[in-house]
């Protein structure tokens, strides 16, 4: 393990929480190069077998953080880089929170709130489309992720049952030879 | 019937109170659950199944979660947190989100060389890319039904997909432009 590392790690992660509006896909570019090109901590092939790593994991996208942090330094990189790219956020979100909560009555922060819905509504459909397109390579992928995005409409049901039938179905169709990219 | 449907519904979802085990085991029930992104099955678990919060509520508290820096359902968990059981809800909320997770892609991490390469593993990977991808857009789409959006709410809304999801435009600049226009339009159609 390599202790030297954690402060560096914390002080790329920390400052890149801080300006992480989007997401940690919205500054992907930024950690790449932080990690590649600046602090030389790895080569683009590791940082993108890690990338891809971390988004067959469930949970939030900076799983990836965590991922580079585990890479760099074990268990205790894990726990730093977590911390660091956690820590300024969700500060500012505790504080965002008990400032609305505060002066939930004043009409701005009505009007904020209210205005702030269907921009966040457009910019998840807007995500899983740009899923589809990196996913979606061929007219069997196509077809589950509409399926699965038609279950999810008109159905209360736990959406895991859509995702797992979809995933086999993929199987399926390498099986029986209908992909395109095997 | 779970969304908006009357007020008394509304005021049955408001006055509830959600105890720190069940924000927990909520919490690392979303981070297990959340292939492909956290917001689809933190809509599931705290609308459908456990009626924390009306769709509404948790599509403003998306949206503040949105405008701040880092992953919107994080933020997202830890108002919930605070908004239930204050400052031990955010920590237990975010523990909970954040330990499957962990656990798991770490674990990834130390098999993935020898997996990569089957066939197999590597379709079924992309299996549930595809599913995800499905289930966030799917997400989106209810969200907008149930919560009944205004014309020009539809609008802002459509002009968001467009910009970040078609055009590929940047994210800030967007949502410094929309957010105010949004509010503008909220505005408008309440003294309509």
């Amino acid at each position: 393990m390599n202790v030297g590392l954690l402060l560096p790690i914390a002080r790329v992660f920390a400052i890149l929480s801080l300006v992480s509006i989007g997401g940690v896909n919205a500054v992907l570019p930024e950690i790449r190069r932080q990690v590649v090109d600046v602090q030389g901590w790895m080569n683009d092939a590791t940082f993108a077998n890690l990338f891809a790593i971390s988004h067959v994991a469930p949970g939030p996208n900076i799983i990836m953080v965590s991922l580079i942090g585990f890479q760099l330094a074990g268990l205790a990189g894990l726990l730093i880089a977590t911390l660091a790219i956690m820590l300024p956020s969700c500060w500012l979100a505790f504080i965002a929170g008990r400032v609305v909560t505060r002066w939930s009555d004043q009409r701005w922060i009505r009007l904020l709130k209210e205005g702030l819905v269907p921009v966040a509504l457009g910019l998840i459909l807007a995500s899983g489309i740009s899923m589809m397109r990196t996913a979606d390579q061929d007219p069997p992928a196509i077809a589950i992720s509409l399926a699965t995005a038609a279950v999810v409409v008109f159905s209360r049901r736990n959406p895991l049952w859509a995702l797992a039938a979809g995933t086999c179905a993929y199987v399926v169709a390498l099986r029986f030879g209908l992909l395109y990219h095997p | 019937m779970n969304t908006s449907g009357g007020q008394q519904k509304l005021e049955e979802v408001l006055s509830r109170t959600v105890s720190k085990r069940e924000l927990f085991f909520g919490f690392l029930k979303i981070g297990l659950l959340g292939f492909g992104g956290v917001a689809p099955w933190a809509r599931h678990v705290i609308i459908e199944e456990r009626r924390w919060l009306t769709e509404k509520e948790f599509a403003e508290i998306l949206g503040i979660g949105q405008i701040l820096p880092g992953p919107n359902t994080m933020n997202a968990a830890v108002m919930i947190g605070d908004r239930f059981q204050g400052v031990s809800g955010v920590l237990l909320c975010l523990l909970g989100q954040m330990a499957m997770p962990l656990v798991i892609v770490t674990s990834l991490a130390v098999v993935y060389e020898r997996f990569a390469a089957v066939a197999e593993v590597k379709a079924a990977v992309t299996g549930a890319a595809a599913g995800a991808a499905g289930l966030v857009m799917g997400t989106a789409l209810k969200m907008a039904r149930n919560i009944k959006l205004t014309p020009l709410a539809l609008l802002v809304g459509s002009i968001a997909f467009v910009a970040i999801g078609v055009l590929a435009w940047p994210l800030v600049a967007v949502v410094s432009v929309l957010v105010p226009l949004s509010v503008a339009a909220a505005a408008l159609e309440r003294r309509a």
